[in-house]
């Protein structure tokens, strides 16, 4: 049952805000932005730096929890939200971990429905807080019956 | 005053209409995030799922939305951006991205965001909390 993974939290990873990763994602946004990609228009910006997309952030490895395994396939993502103390610096570090929040079900026309509640955090070397992302995730009730829970 | 500071409530930022979307976009999308769930991008994995064919990352029209406001960075940044996702997007579907100014205060703004498809659903729909500098 996920209700037993509740409070779970990976160990903290560290991650880098890579030149080539930034411009492969803007890329695949539609959005080669100067800010983004270039390092003159970065050097002279308010960030003296280059700066990575919102949604960016999704590249980074958070690590892993113990004994979680959701499947790869079948789930739906619901909700998603981001809060940032500033935009990501390229070339900076980041110390990315994962935890589960919540779980809870709801039944529906389409039969019981599990939400899992995740949130991936972001911060620097110090600890300081950099972001939050919160993903609703959606388990219906065949991916539940699949993997037993 | 700056440019998203003389908005009004009510006014939009300037709409983006996306390319329809491609399978190429999508797998391009999978790599740059490296979301490999393949019922983004090869047919017959979709389709086990009981889906027509592949659908679009929910996180690639997210990511597409906040463009929106990256010409502004120098006036600030985007703070919150909560989105759910409502419909899915399938292959040569047309997206437009709309921002709509909802509240302003000295310090930020709140900005009502969508993307919306060709039959005029929205696809995903949520906020942006947009903080300004001084």
């Amino acid at each position: 049952m996920f209700q037993s993974f509740i409070g779970a939290r990976s160990d903290k990873v560290k991650n880098r805000v890579e030149r080539g990763a930034v411009k492969k994602f803007a890329a695949a946004i539609g959005d080669l932005h100067p800010i983004y990609i270039d390092e003159e228009t970065g050097r002279k910006s308010r960030y003296k730096q280059n700066i990575a997309p919102p949604t960016f952030s999704r590249v980074f490895d958070y690590g892993t929890i113990d004994g979680l395994n959701l499947p790869a396939k079948g789930l739906i993502h619901g909700e998603q939200t981001y809060t940032f103390k500033r935009p990501l610096l390229v070339e900076e570090e980041v110390y990315c971990y994962t935890e589960i929040t919540d779980y809870y079900e709801k039944s529906g026309k389409n039969g019981k429905m599990g939400f899992l509640v995740l949130h991936n955090t972001g911060e620097d070397r110090n600890g300081e807080f950099l972001f939050k992302a919160k993903q609703v995730v959606i388990i219906t009730e065949t991916v539940r019956k699949e993997i037993s829970v | 005053m700056t440019v998203l500071q003389q908005l009004e409530v009510g006014e939009t930022l300037v709409d983006i209409q996306l390319e329809p979307v491609s399978r190429l976009a999508l797998i391009k999308y999978a790599g740059a995030s490296g979301d490999y769930n393949p019922i983004h991008t090869i047919d017959e994995e979709a389709k086990a799922t009981g889906l027509p064919g592949v659908i679009a990352h929910g996180m690639w029209t997210m990511g597409n939305l906040s463009k929106l406001f990256t010409s502004y960075y120098e006036e600030g940044f985007i703070e919150t951006f909560s989105i759910r996702f409502k419909g899915m997007v399938f292959l040569h579907d047309v997206i437009r991205l709309q921002a709509t100014l909802a509240e302003k205060s000295p310090q930020a703004l709140r900005f009502q965001v969508r993307a919306v498809n060709q039959r005029g659903e929205d696809v995903i729909a949520g906020d942006v909390m947009y903080s300004l500098y001084e």
